[in-house]
């Protein structure tokens, strides 16, 4: 569903992303993984069209959308989960949830149903439904990032480091989620460094290290790959745990 | 419906108020009240911009300054010399000017104040969209200090014009006939009616406001305000929207400048000061940021007080003070102290929230 062709971008002068490409088939699960600053928050800003490609293509279901604009590609489709979560801290969970629908404005969605659509996901929102976005704890932000973005029906999910700061439990509810959105349908983008863990999850990976794909394959072979457990799984002692639980 | 109700409660004051002068004999008060309510027009445009979309103006002084002078100087400057010229026999022609007698009894020929009106305001609305294009970029203290510079460069604008009376202002400006029988003026006959006028507009301009925030591009805002990068990434324009308010506020700014400028018969170079932009924004900060009707209250009382030389001459000084003083105790406004929260504890509770 989206093709990447020799994808540069970056800011200003600085060069972050070198011909880039990689696809995702629907109904994938497919992970980025790379260490700080690789660029694996700007490959996802390109794609939601936040950052301005300066060379290669980028299509969605066939479509060139590298001079679309983010609204667009919303509307197409296309949501991003931020990395940080992003709340919008001074409103209330449930205005959140309403904002991230935003671009449904077109046909006249019932907002009731929407929302009680994301509370079956994540109950606990409907507990917090009230309560301002800021004063959740991170695991409840996660999820309400989630949400959100999925109130714009997306077809294809983008997920920035979803896992960041989380306790290994929440981690694994999380990556729970995150496979059910699959078997419900969802095509899922999944950055993280916490390599293991998307892993397990994923079907396929890329490996970016500063900005270019090194490695690229099944899951369970970046798994296997000698290069890989050293620089990235090796390393990762502080989501061992996290693993574990999801074995 | 609930929130209109606000409005109307807001109408029934202002008629009391009146019916109260009047009784009273303190109609005095009205001239401040008036001006108040105009100096409000632009604090509730403010209010949107700042409160709602996040976005720090140290500059509205410079639009209200835009409409007033462009408004003064075309009201007042003698197009008599030119009469013959092409132009302004056209605009003659086409009805856009007006001809008088001055005092000793010469002909005075000048812009018909609608018009005046329209390209002061239009000049306000393309300079906001020229300089909120790239300046909105800016964040936090780089935005603040870009729209104070365009404030200083207004501001010595006004003072080194001759066109628009250097220190001394432009004085002389007519009344502003905004529909037959309806006049803003001055004098002193017209005072009540002048005093619905210029409270009747800070109603439709609450009302217009109210359902601005309450819809889509409201929601929008007060995202972008949270965050831009996630704004954007649920399919916000947050550019757009940042600039669409930034120009509305503009154009009350603008409008507040000619409507007053009308209503005083003049303007001084005071109203372009960076003090003026300073006092608006600390208002906005007292009345809560995202508050209009606090916006509204505040506006409206430390106008009237400032007005009726309250603060004597240490007027900008309070205003200082006083931004001191809610940034230390009440970053949420007055407005939204804890004392409010008890006072409606003890009131029996009404359904639904805020
Ligand atoms: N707004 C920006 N302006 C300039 N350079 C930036 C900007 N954002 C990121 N960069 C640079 O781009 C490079 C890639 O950053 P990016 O945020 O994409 O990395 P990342 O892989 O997401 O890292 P992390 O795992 O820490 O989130 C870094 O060298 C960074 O310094
Ligand atoms: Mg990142």
């Amino acid at each position: 569903m989206l093709k990447i062709k020799n994808l540069e971008a970056g800011y200003g002068k600085l060069r972050v992303l070198k011909r880039i490409s990689m696809h995702i088939d629907t109904g994938e699960i497919v992970t980025i993984i790379g260490a700080n600053g690789a660029g694996k928050t700007t490959l996802l800003y390109t794609i939601a069209g936040m950052i301005k490609a300066t060379a290669g293509e980028i299509s969605l279901y066939n479509q060139n959308i590298i001079r679309t604009n983010p609204e667009s590609i919303v509307a197409a489709g296309c949501s991003l989960v931020p990395e940080g979560r992003q709340m919008f801290s001074t409103l209330s969970v449930k205005e959140n949830l309403v904002l991230g629908g935003y671009v449904q404005r077109k046909q006249k969605v019932d907002q009731k149903e929407e929302l009680q659509k994301i509370y079956d996901i994540f109950p606990v929102l409907k507990e917090r439904e009230d309560q301002l976005a800021g004063t959740l704890s991170g695991g409840e932000q996660q999820m309400l990032a989630m949400g959100r973005a999925l109130m714009a029906h997306p077809k294809l999910i983008m997920m920035d480091e979803p896992s960041t700061g989380l306790a290994p439990l929440i981690v694994k509810d999380i990556f729970a989620i995150i496979n059910r959105l699959r078997d419900a349908g969802n095509t899922v983008l999944l950055v993280e460094q916490n390599a293991k863990a998307a892993l397990a999850i994923a079907d396929r990976g890329y490996v970016l290290e500063t900005g270019k794909i090194i490695l690229q394959g099944p899951a369970e072979d970046l798994l296997n790959n000698q290069d890989v457990q050293r620089a990235y799984l090796g390393r990762d002692v502080s989501t061992e745990g996290a693993q574990c639980e999801l074995d | 419906m609930r929130q209109y109700f606000p409005l109307c409660i807001f109408l029934a004051l202002v008629v009391l108020i009146q019916l109260v002068t009047q009784i009273t004999e303190t109609a005095f008060y009205l001239t401040q009240l008036t001006m108040s309510a105009y100096y409000s027009l632009l604090i509730i445009g403010l209010c949107t911009i700042m409160g709602y979309a996040g976005q720090i103006s140290l500059g509205h002084a410079g639009f209200f300054a835009i409409g007033g002078y462009l408004s003064a100087g075309l009201t007042t400057h003698n197009l008599q010399p030119f009469a013959d010229t092409g132009i302004t026999s056209l605009l003659d022609k086409a009805g856009l000017l007006v001809s008088s007698k001055d005092l000793y009894g010469d002909t005075l020929l000048t812009v018909h104040p609608w018009i005046a009106c329209i390209v002061a305001i239009s000049t306000a609305v393309i300079i906001a969209l020229v300089l909120g294009g790239p300046v909105l970029k800016l964040k936090g203290h780089y935005l603040a200090m870009a729209t104070l510079g365009f404030g200083i460069i207004i501001f010595r604008i006004a003072m080194a014009t001759p066109y628009f009376g250097e220190a001394d202002g432009l004085s002389g400006v007519p009344s502003f006939t905004l529909l037959p029988g309806i006049t803003v003026s001055g004098d002193f006959g017209a005072r009540i009616i002048n005093y619905y006028i210029a409270w009747g507009t800070v109603l439709i301009g609450m009302l217009l406001l109210i359902n601005l925030v309450n819809s889509r591009m409201g929601r929008a805002l007060s995202a972008l305000h949270g965050s831009e990068e996630a704004a954007q990434a649920m399919g916000v324009n947050t550019a757009r929207a940042k600039l669409l308010t930034f120009v509305l506020s503009a154009a009350y700014a603008a409008l507040a400048g000619v409507l007053l400028t009308h209503y005083n018969g003049s303007i001084g170079p005071g109203e372009a000061g960076v003090m003026k932009s300073v006092r608006y924004v600390a208002i906005v900060a007292i009345g809560g940021m995202a508050h209009l009707w606090g916006a509204l209250i505040i506006g409206t009382l430390l106008n009237f007080m400032s007005m009726r030389g309250l603060f004597g001459s240490y007027d900008d000084a309070v205003f200082g003070i006083i931004l001191i003083l809610i940034m230390l105790f009440a970053p949420q406004g007055l407005l939204r102290l804890h004392i409010w929260k008890h006072i409606q504890k003890i009131k029996p509770k009404k359904h639904g929230t805020a």
